[in-house]
């Protein structure tokens, strides 16, 4: 029995080492011009920012922007589909240049990716229920079952706050498949998301609504690495940011995709076209 | 306590290795809630893997054909099915189309949850496996056990459960062993359907604390311990079934 827990011991040692930090250098944007592609974590499952459409190719709003980014740069774009739980690490790891994904911007964040401001975009946190769930407020869903995303920033906050008991999904597929069979009272999503699919006028959400009053207004930003914030990747994309709120681009995709008009992109073209 | 807090909170500051579940409490609790439900979730499904595995080998020697080929059947489809896929069907394929029942909120949900049928696939996919552990260790008990027990007046059921497995159960332990191993791995798949186990909550915290490396290090850890222990237990249980000269 000793000899086991030897043995996991020095498993344990073994696996220790994996926890030093790699070591990186060397220039992003000399990387992708180099290579010819710039390669976008974007998300393929979150109309209408970043989804499948019938012919199998990732379209949405951030695709057209890590579109606009490519193009910019010169080099073709490679988009490769992350989730909340693994494009940070995506990113870290080298596996993708920039993060496009409905990133939400929060400080915890800011410790491991670097965020890119101006923020292109915010939106809040609100429900989708059936109707008969007869929500009222927030505090409704204390004790019940709540259907949620995995990683999405929201989830503690609504958790410590209201008490629901949240049935959190690795994607969006699964979470509105459980919350249309009965398992969960509500999904727990961004607002905006919440008004594309109820006006997009399927008669499956027919009998859902967006009961409560939304909350805790979030910026989204574009992800890169730490290093690459203050490098020229990094002041490269900032521009590229200010050129988009500046010339209106944001405003006129949000209209494109059919996304209810938010206040934040309309502040933003106003306070960039004056300056 | 407030010390191996402090500990692991200048060991994030400092390092960089952050171990949130040992500083915050809200992340702790999650992950002992999830170490919890991992243990239920392999303890009930082992317990009722075995209960199937017996009364499956039972049945298999049964008179009637159509018992036998029902069995059969139900080996090879939690057999030859990949164990991730029978949760999706069951939760989402079978679960949703079962008729609703009233909750205490007046709402129509499905009456199975998703812990239900975790619990139940689970247990179905390792029973599954047990039937065949069992059936090879009955057919290693020698004919004339059998026969001997016959000629004594005993009964089929009475040979079988008080001749029979008792020495194919003997025979079947190290399988068994291999097999329930697997059982308490598997469990992390119930994660797929949002049953809060172990893998579900170290999910949930690195997706929030952004610690994925460190989370994976306690999972390894936490599952190798686990597994330990399961393991631990079933030696002692093959030492205390062992019959002193008895080798067959």
């Amino acid at each position: 029995m000793l000899g086991m827990f030897t043995r996991a011991a020095l498993a344990c040692v073994l696996l220790a080492g994996s926890l030093a930090a790699p070591a990186r250098a060397e220039d992003t944007l000399d990387k992708i011009k180099q290579r010819g592609t710039i390669v976008v974590g974007v998300k393929n499952d979150y109309r209408p920012w970043g989804f499948v459409d019938p012919a199998g190719k990732i379209v949405g709003m951030e695709i057209d922007l890590a579109q606009d980014v490519a193009t910019r740069l010169g080099v073709k774009l490679e988009l490769i589909p992350v989730t909340g739980a693994n494009r940070m690490e995506f990113l870290n790891q080298g596996r993708i240049d920039l993060i496009l994904a409905t990133m939400g911007d929060t400080p915890e964040r800011r410790k491991v990716v670097g965020m890119i401001e101006p923020n292109y975009y915010a939106g809040a946190t609100n429900v989708l229920a059936p109707k008969s769930a007869q929500l009222k407020q927030w505090t409704d869903l204390k004790g019940r079952k709540v259907c949620a995303v995995q990683g999405a920033y929201y989830n503690r906050r609504v958790t410590q706050l209201y008490g629901p008991e949240l049935v959190v999904f690795p994607a969006v597929p699964e979470a509105v498949s459980a919350l249309q069979g009965g398992n969960c009272v509500g999904f727990l999503f961004d607002d905006t998301l919440i008004v594309s699919t109820l006006s997009a006028g399927d008669p499956k959400w027919r009998d859902y609504e967006m009961p409560l009053v939304s909350e805790d207004p979030q910026a989204w930003a574009m992800g890169v690495k730490l290093d690459d914030l203050q490098a020229p990747f990094g002041m490269f994309l900032k521009k590229l940011s200010i050129d988009w709120h500046k010339a209106g681009t944001l405003v006129e995709l949000e209209k494109k995709w059919g996304i209810k008009p938010s206040p934040f992109l309309q502040e933003m073209h106003d306070k960039y076209k004056g300056g | 306590m407030e010390r191996i807090a402090d500990f692991f909170r200048w060991l994030n500051d400092a390092h960089g290795v952050n171990l949130s579940i040992f500083y915050d409490a809200f992340d702790r609790s999650r992950f002992l809630e999830g170490l919890w439900t991992t243990v239920e979730l392999s303890t009930i499904c082992t317990a009722l893997s075995l209960a199937i595995g017996v009364l499956g080998a039972w049945l298999q020697g049964a008179r009637f054909g159509l018992v036998r080929q029902l069995v059969q059947a139900y080996i090879q489809f939690f057999r030859n099915t990949p164990p991730l896929v029978q949760l999706f069907f069951f939760y989402f394929a079978i679960g949703n189309e079962l008729p609703h029942v009233l909750d205490e909120h007046g709402m129509l949900v499905p009456p199975i949850s998703n812990v239900g049928w975790a619990i139940l696939s689970l247990s179905l996919f390792a029973g599954a496996f047990n039937v065949e552990i069992f059936r090879a260790g009955i057919e290693a008990v020698p004919r004339a056990m059998v026969e001997a027990a016959e000629s004594l007046g005993y009964s089929r059921l009475g040979i079988y459960w008080h001749v029979l497995l008792p020495l194919a159960f003997r025979i079947s332990l190290p399988a068994l062993n291999n097999n329930l191993v697997n059982l308490v791995k598997t469990t992390t798949l119930a994660y797929a359907i949002a049953v809060p186990e172990l893998l579900y909550a170290a999910a949930q915290i690195w997706s929030e604390v952004l610690n994925v490396r460190e989370m994976m290090n306690v999972l390894l850890v936490t599952y190798v311990a686990l597994i330990a222990v399961l393991v631990a237990i079933m030696a002692r249980w093959e030492r205390a079934l062992r019959i002193p000269g008895y080798d067959p």
